[in-house]
């Protein structure tokens, strides 16, 4: 604690130095005997527990703790085992084979069996996106011994990415009478084999949750990347406290009273650098991508013209720098899956990055836009995207648009986005969101591709040739030909206005010098790190 | 005046049925699914509607109404739809905090400004009377937050005095209860001091003017056994009804509070379960505050006709 | 909300006595030095306010985010905030909605809050029924009202103010409702009432009139109060619209920034303090000049 600082006492209450130290040692001797414990602000509070229910970042980071994957993905991208031992693919791509490797034990002591990774696989299927979509490719799930089972399909598709994808729902792997729960029910048992067990008496929800090391976890032998490679934990308990106001999480690292912040606010950087204890560090360099939808069903966007005026009129600069502020944390992009990604493209970017009021007037005239209001969702609550709304309405009411910005909280925008009305009876024309990279990289996880009409998502577009290409995708045989597929989806997208990016925001993560081993990831994680005793 | 109060106890029960069917309805007409809010913005449509029905949210609202109420008239008031932990279990572990900072702020609110009003009444008109109503309005006059921030800014960053954020209850240690509590304390402190200064100023004041002060002068006592012994006791009464009040507003006053000093009470628990259309947890918490405020006015009011005999009921 | 507590200050616990008020001690009173200048301070801010279209200042809504958060200069004299708005212009501008909202709260409030306490004191039968009601709103958190209200007629001027009104006006009431039961026992209102006076006139000439100073007083903390309480619906993110330039909006967003660029909270909040100041001060002047007893002690 600072204001415990030996110095302080010596100097501001003139102890002396042998006074200073007696009172330090009392004072210590006074507090219980501490075990290692790394205690933690992160980003959101947590409330929900169950990582297939909610797609949430914070669920998704307790899961992390308490839970293994089976595959995960490492810092070049690349599907590693994790639980798995190994595995096998048949030569026609249609059966998968996994072997799980030796020593995996639940919490309870029980070991971990091929039968519990089959229903965790199957909830989580039912949830995720790309489970979803996989599901009817599958034949069959089939266990055929303690540590071995089979996932069998109809046709080839790319099983590893699905089950070792970091974020959006990651396949965690739980014990079988845990994921037999109906996936409308939240889990109530948090059993895991995880390298953390969940301390549930200590659960204070919003508030507190505290982890401590699972001593029987056997970590794998590689150096730890990304969410892959071996979990090694050195200290005793981890507490994850919720703050709710972000200059008080700032102070409150600097006074040293927590050790580790997971997001940074983008103005108080300066504050952190200023600091000789701390680091600031991006670990997270995938980042995130605001991305917005229009309402195709009706006017003004059910016009082609005027959905295209609007992209020329918006640009991703200004926007990016009134949510975010320094360039070191943003970069303008107009890669729908992300840029310096497998799937990047620049096709048609010129409409969408830059903001060309010019050429947004003429497509205005040219689709005889007659005023009629755009009604742009703005959720006033969360700070991530809580800029993006206002720059957006001023460019659009520079190119001539007849903009109404909307303010409400977020669980209001959440319902009024589901509303397929005119604005004029609660509708909507322009909804803003933020996903975290690894959600949209590739096609089938990206929530922007889907345009089949009344059943897509909030935007209701109707492009089958959207729906088509992301059918190809799903079965493309080669890395090419999945490429060549998502260069021709961007170009689609874009110009039919499906599903626009706002470009890329990193996040840094800042913490006390007494850390060391922070792992880079895109899901904060807590093995690896050592704190050094004060 | 007993046949009041227990007419008054009974009335409690259609107030708080009211206050129950206003919010519950409330909140129900409220855009805002909490089954999104669990499952994300990720969720189809079918996700939801399973988790609604699994909630208990598919149901007419009078059928919601009467299984709420059915269980609170057994003492339980439901899970939070959201965490999975009993709406009892929350606000219990959440009450601490609140009621420590309601009572350490009513405490050295009063300490301070009791005698500041005082003291002003018997300078009145002077300059220092001036001065002490000028500062202690000042301190209302500035957002809690704002001072709440300049506080810490103060004696946790530059001095060092004390620490920044955090609620430590009681029995792990009392310095450090103390010292988490302090700054927030004098935070929300300065708004109620003006306040209970004001009052107790105004309140001295007219009983100065009354003519039993006058005989008592007459009769040759110092004007510091009048000041003691006459009129604080008559004055005492508007001053405890004003502290009576303030155990009400603080409940609802002390959000900012507990944000920027981050301590887990339940102002941000009310905003952050409205925010978050926690239904169960909502209706606790109003079920709980509608029955705090209902004692306080009837404190209140026992106590007006307690001390002031003209006013019957 | 942290309302009430300085609407309190106004009223809880006097009951004037009913005397009629010399009317120069009113003006004795308001003619002292600091309520002169608070007095002064307040015409200049809603002259400032009524005008700020007039001053030729730069447009309070204009984003430029390459000119964000710089700090006092000659081009923007209180800098810029974080969408690169000149805040001096915002203060400006906001002044006229936060006054608005002020004035409007305490309209809204008094009025009914009047109309209801009358009734409340003098029917007995009333009272109980009326008492109970206020009892049950001030338990609805203005949260959850401002929120609904919102949600259903979107968020406004209107939607804030009647969030911030709501949980005020039971205060009112319950202090006309006790003016008006010492009143009533009064014996010039037993007189009144022996003489045969219908209760309209009754209520009109000798009740009413009384509850008139009090209820200024009162309605100028309320007028404070609120203006403090928009605030606090802007941090919590459920207040006005956030491009507009109100007080509460210009604080909060600035909130922030608060160790880095302190002037994007302090000038603003200056602003607030001192028309908070000096609205206070008129308050205390005018319940002294009202004040009869006090009247004949000056």
């Amino acid at each position: 604690m600072a204001y415990l600082n030996a110095e302080r006492l010596e100097t501001r209450y003139g102890l002396g130095r042998i006074g200073a130290a007696l009172a330090c040692v009392a004072a210590m001797a006074w507090a219980p005997a501490q075990a290692e414990t790394l205690t933690v602000v992160m980003a959101s509070k947590l409330t929900v527990l169950d990582p297939v229910l909610t797609a949430s970042h914070q669920t998704r980071n307790h899961a992390y703790m308490i839970y293994d994957t089976l595959l995960a993905t490492d810092a070049d991208n690349k599907i590693q085992p994790q639980m798995a031992d190994k595995w096998e693919i048949s030569a026609d791509g249609k059966t998968y084979t996994f072997t799980l490797r030796d020593g995996l034990k639940w919490h309870d002591g029980t070991p971990v069996k091929a039968e519990d990774c089959v229903a965790s696989i199957q909830r989580w299927a039912q949830s995720d996106k790309t489970g979803r979509q996989l599901m009817p490719l599958v034949a069959s799930m089939d266990v055929v011994d303690d540590k071995t089972f089979k996932i069998v399909l109809t046709a080839p598709a790319d099983v590893l990415a699905a089950l070792g994808k970091p974020s959006g729902l990651p396949s965690f792997m739980m014990p079988k009478r845990v994921a037999q729960t109906p996936v409308a029910q939240a889990i109530t048992d948090y059993t895991g084999s995880g390298p953390f067990k969940f301390v549930q008496k200590e659960f204070q929800p919003g508030v507190k949750t505290v982890y401590e090391k699972n001593t029987d976890y056997v970590p794998r032998k590689e150096a730890p990347s990304w969410t892959a490679g071996g979990k090694v934990v050195n200290v005793d308990r981890v507490e994850w406290v919720a703050m709710a106001d972000p200059m008080t999480t700032v102070n409150a690292l600097l006074g040293g009273e927590v050790d580790y912040i997971e997001t940074v606010p983008f103005d108080l950087v300066p504050m952190v650098k200023s600091s000789p204890d701390l680091t600031l560090r991006i670990l997270d360099k995938m980042g995130y991508q605001p991305m917005y939808r229009f309402n195709q069903l009706n006017a003004p966007f059910d016009n082609k013209l005027v959905r295209q005026a609007a992209m020329y009129a918006v640009g991703q600069d200004d926007i990016l720098k009134a949510q975010v502020g320094d360039p070191e944390f943003f970069k303008t992009c107009g890669a729908v899956f992300g840029c310096n990604l497998p799937y990047s493209s620049n096709t048609r970017a010129d409409m969408i990055v830059p903001s060309n009021v010019e050429k947004a007037k003429a497509l205005l005239k040219e689709a005889k836009y007659d005023g009629a209001p755009v009604v742009i969702l703005h959720a006033t609550d969360i700070a991530m995207a809580s800029a993006i709304p206002v720059v957006m309405a001023q460019q659009l009411r520079q190119a001539g648009f007849n903009v109404q910005l909307q303010a409400m909280d977020f669980m209001t925008m959440l319902s009024r986005r589901a509303n397929r009305d005119v604005p004029a009876k609660g509708g909507w024309s322009i909804f803003v969101t933020t996903w975290h990279v690894s959600e949209i990289m590739d096609p089938l996880r990206n929530y922007g591709v889907s345009a089949n009409g009344e059943k897509a998502w909030f935007g209701w577009p109707t492009v089958p040739q959207v729906e088509a290409l992301r059918d190809k995708f799903l079965v493309a045989a080669t890395e090419p030909e999945r490429k060549q597929i998502a260069e021709q989806l961007q170009d689609v997208m874009l110009d039919e206005g499906v599903a626009i990016t706002l470009g890329q925001i990193e996040t840094a993560a800042a913490y006390s010098k007494k850390l060391s081993g922070v792992v880079e990831s895109p899901a904060p994680v807590f093995w690896n790190i050592k704190k050094a005793s004060e | 005046m007993l046949r009041y109060i227990l007419k008054r106890i009974l009335a409690t029960v259609p107030v708080v049925l009211t206050v129950a069917v206003l919010v519950f309805c409330l909140l129900r007409l409220t855009p805002g699914d909490p089954a999104l809010i669990l499952a994300g913005d990720a969720a189809t449509e079918t996700q939801l509607a399973q988790i609604r029905e699994h909630m208990g949210l598919d149901r007419s609202l009078a059928t919601q109404f009467m299984l709420w109420g059915g269980q609170v008239l057994q003492g339980d008031l439901g899970t939070s739809l959201h965490s999975g932990t009993p709406v009892t279990a929350m606000i219990g572990s959440r009450v601490g905090p609140s009621l420590a900072l309601a009572l350490s702020t009513i405490l050295l609110s009063t300490l301070i400004a009791v005698p500041l009003g005082v003291f002003s009444a018997w300078r009145r008109g002077t300059r220092a009377d001036r001065a002490v109503m000028a500062f202690s309005v000042l301190g209302f006059s500035v957002p809690i937050f704002v001072t709440g921030y300049a506080l810490i800014l103060l004696f946790a960053m530059k001095l060092g005095w004390l620490p920044v954020q955090g609620y430590k209850s009681p029995s792990a240690g009392l310095v450090a209860f103390g010292t988490h509590l302090l700054l927030p304390t004098i935070a929300l402190s300065t708004g109620f001091v003006a306040l209970i200064a004001r009052i107790a100023r105004s309140s001295v004041l007219e009983v100065m003017g009354e003519d039993f002060i006058r005989t008592a002068r007459a009769k040759g006592i110092t004007e510091r056994a009048v000041m003691m012994a006459h009129a604080l006791r008559n004055a005492a009464v508007p001053i405890i009804t004003v502290i009576g009040v303030s155990i009400a507003l603080l409940i609802s006053g002390v959000v900012v509070t507990e944000s920027v000093f981050n301590l887990p009470g339940l102002g941000r628990l009310v905003v952050e379960s409205v925010l978050a259309r926690d239904y169960p947890l909502i209706q606790g918490l109003i079920l709980l505050f509608s029955l705090v405020y209902i004692g306080v006015n009837l404190t209140i009011d026992v106590l007006y006709s307690v001390f002031d005999p003209r006013i019957r009921y | 909300m942290s309302t009430s507590i300085h609407s309190i200050a106004g009223g809880a616990g006097i009951t004037p006595a009913i005397r009629k008020r010399p009317r120069s001690a009113l003006v004795r009173t308001l003619s002292t030095w600091p309520v002169m200048a608070a007095l002064a301070m307040l015409a200049v801010i809603v002259l400032a306010a009524m005008s700020a279209n007039l001053l030729g200042l730069a447009d309070p809504m204009s984003i430029n985010p390459m000119e964000r958060l710089k700090g006092i200069s000659a081009e923007h004299w209180f800098g810029t905030d974080a969408y690169g708005r000149d805040v001096l212009s915002r203060v400006i501008h906001g002044a006229r909605i936060s006054l608005m909202i002020g004035a409007g709260t305490a309209i809204a409030a008094l009025i009914p809050g009047l109309v209801l306490g009358v009734i409340a004191g003098y029917f007995r039968a009333a009272d109980m029924v009326i008492m109970r009601i206020m009892d049950g709103i001030m338990s609805v958190p203005s949260i959850l009202l401002a929120i609904a209200l919102v949600a259903v007629t979107g968020a406004s001027l209107l939607t804030v103010l009647i969030a911030i009104a709501v949980p005020e006006f039971p205060r009112v009431v319950r202090l006309v409702r006790g003016l008006i039961l010492s009143l009533r026992d009064e014996p010039y209102v037993e007189a009144a009432i022996s003489l045969g006076t219908p209760t309209r006139v009754l209520m009109m000439r000798h009740l009413v009139p009384n509850t008139v100073a009090p209820l200024i007083v009162q309605g100028t903390f309320i007028f404070a109060s609120a203006m403090l309480s928009e605030a606090i619906m802007s941090f919590l993110g459920v207040g006005m619209p956030p491009e507009f330039p109100s007080w509460g909006n210009v604080i909060a967003e600035g909130r922030m920034y608060f160790q880095v660029r302190p002037e994007l909270i302090l000038l603003p909040g200056l602003f607030l303090a001192l028309t908070v100041l000096s609205v206070n001060m008129l308050g205390d002047a005018m319940r002294d000049a009202l004040d009869p007893k006090m009247a004949r002690r000056v």
